[in-house]
């Protein structure tokens, strides 16, 4: 009696797993033709020499002072922006969700959080340039007002500090977004027992809030480390592409061979899949250990 | 608590004031195409280009096609790991999440040293040119779109709707066009307006794939060349992408325990 109920499920399946492939193969088929071809491409064309021989040459070439040098300032500005924006988008996030404040400010908050990260690129740069360009509104006031001239102060929109400066436009209100259901699944029991036994604000957060968040934040500045390593029409249409950062140099690269040698162009490429791969893997486990204590 | 609140406020002061500062000082700087007076001339001189409507629609069509044609790849996968391939999940995850390590101009250096040439020479012609960009962007937008509609489909018990809905006597085509599609609605409809918002003003891509076709790299030419009018686009840019915005929101209102998701393209 039993057995041809059993039989009926296990006779079925093995035909269909051969077809049941065939429902996910145009995803994979264009997962293949359009993410992995192209990447794979670089790959193996950072290996080739012009003949099309298998060399390291074009690995070694990475490490001459200007690329070196443009792998260093990108992760410098990259690091800068994902630490500061890090912390004031966390304290950003802090006061929309645990101050108190009234529903309205911290709806805005976030609200404009979601345009903020999302306003990014070529419209960002014009709005830098109108802010603290050269004939920008806050040079102009502080010129006129304090008599205080940025630039010669050694302050310039197109270098290190004004592209951090830009990058953070979009940098805080990206680790608001992030950290924000890390901030909600605090839960209040946690404090009320930590106060109970008799802790101090402070303590609080050292011993209890701090911990539990720590992977969630630590997590959340790498992805804004990738964020700003990745980005490329922000940087070019500020300083019209006279930063010397990675995503720059392989945009000229691809104009026309400025490196004079294709395969170190694409060696430069690699070189940055492998920096946000390494991002990635360092996240991943943060997040799994995040959701440990917080239900994300 | 006073004490959190005052410290609530100090941090929500600052967020406001680097938030407002560059949007006020860009909308001063858009009113300032005369000397001297406030006028609206710089909007009117954008507006009145017929480059800035054709840029813009080109890149609002290459930007619905990217919404069509990701549907079309994830709904259909996304629904199918459900039901028949759970073990295929963490492969698909993965595809999804490469877009995070291969930054845009990787991307597009990939995808021009691929297809300029070889067994699908797509930059010959222009039509292929929008195809390799319409590619570009299903790529950038698979994070985002993947996990809207695998939010939606958790939210819906798909195996019972299929097998009522095969009971009935329908085909996986039916199940997928009148079932799941419908239920999908909302979480598909954020996943594309965040879609908009990417595409519409993308430059990386654009600009080596389709140049001066699409609003990305047409921002940029007005840019270097003027400056009133950059300003403008800007404004233009800005509420563009509020509106979009905008829309997120109000759809994930209607729907509890969605949260907007941010953005990678740079």
């Amino acid at each position: 009696m039993l057995l041809p109920a059993r039989d009926a499920p296990l006779a079925r399946p093995a035909r269909r797993a051969a077809w049941a492939w065939l429902g996910v193969a145009p995803f994979l088929l264009f997962a293949v033709l359009f993410l992995f071809l192209p990447s794979l491409s670089l790959f193996v064309g950072s290996f080739l020499d012009r003949q099309g021989n298998f060399t390291l040459d074009n690995i070694a070439g990475l490490f001459t002072p200007s690329l070196l040098s443009a792998y260093w300032i990108t992760i410098r500005i990259s690091l800068f922006t994902a630490v500061v924006g890090g912390i004031f988008g966390f304290f950003l996030a802090y006061a929309a969700t645990l101050s108190g404040l009234p529903r309205w400010v911290s709806d805005g908050i976030t609200t404009f959080s979601g345009v903020a990260s999302n306003f990014a690129g070529v419209p960002l740069a014009f709005a830098f340039i109108a802010t603290l360009g050269r004939l920008g509104l806050v040079t102009v006031l502080l010129r006129q007002v304090f008599g205080f001239d940025l630039y010669e102060h050694g302050f310039n929109l197109y270098s290190f500090w004004g592209l951090s400066l830009t990058y953070l436009y979009f940098q805080f209100p990206l680790m608001v977004l992030i950290i924000t259901p890390a901030l909600e699944g605090l839960r209040r029991e946690w404090r009320e027992a930590a106060e109970n036994l008799g802790a101090t604000g402070w303590q609080y957060w050292r011993y209890v809030g701090l911990p539990v968040l720590l992977p969630s934040l630590l997590g959340a500045i790498i992805l804004l480390f990738g964020n700003a390593f990745g980005a490329y029409a922000t940087a070019l249409s500020l300083t019209g592409g006279l930063i010397n950062l990675v995503t720059i140099v392989i945009g000229s690269q691809i104009k026309g061979d400025v490196l004079h040698n294709p395969g170190l162009g694409y060696a430069l490429a690699f070189g940055m899949v492998v920096v946000m791969a390494v991002c990635m893997a360092i996240y991943y486990p943060l997040r799994r250990r995040s959701e440990r204590w917080l239900r994300l | 608590m006073r004490q959190n609140r005052f410290w609530g406020w100090f941090w929500t002061f600052l967020g406001v004031l680097y938030f407002f500062t560059p949007l006020y000082a860009t909308l001063d700087f858009s009113l300032r195409a005369k000397k001297g007076q406030l006028t609206l001339l710089a909007y009117q001189r954008v507006l009145t280009d017929p480059q800035f409507w054709q840029t813009l629609l080109f890149s609002l069509a290459m930007a619905v096609a990217t919404i069509l044609v990701s549907l079309l790849l994830i709904v259909p996968t996304a629904y199918w790991i459900r039901l028949r391939l759970p073990g295929l999940r963490p492969v698909v995850e993965f595809i999804t999440m490469m877009p995070f390590v291969v930054p845009p101009i990787v991307l597009v250096f990939g995808l021009l040293r691929v297809y300029s040439g070889g067994f699908l020479p797509l930059t010959n012609f222009a039509a292929g040119t929008n195809i390799l960009l319409v590619a570009g962007y299903v790529v950038l937008a698979l994070p985002y779109m993947y996990r809207a509609v695998d939010t939606g489909l958790a939210a819906m018990d798909v195996r019972t709707l299929t097998e009522a809905a095969q009971s009935l006597g329908a085909g996986w085509g039916t199940i997928l066009a009148h079932i799941i599609f419908p239920n999908l609605r909302s979480a598909v409809l954020s996943g594309a307006f965040l879609t908009l918002a990417i595409v519409i003003g993308e430059f990386t891509i654009a600009s080596f794939v389709v140049g001066i076709k699409a609003f990305g790299p047409y921002m940029s030419l007005v840019g270097q060349n003027k400056t009133y009018e950059s300003s403008a686009l800007a404004i233009i840019s800005f509420a563009l992408t509020w509106l979009f915005m905008g829309l997120i929101h109000w759809l994930g209102r209607s729907q509890a325990g969605q949260r907007q998701q941010p953005v990678g393209a740079r």
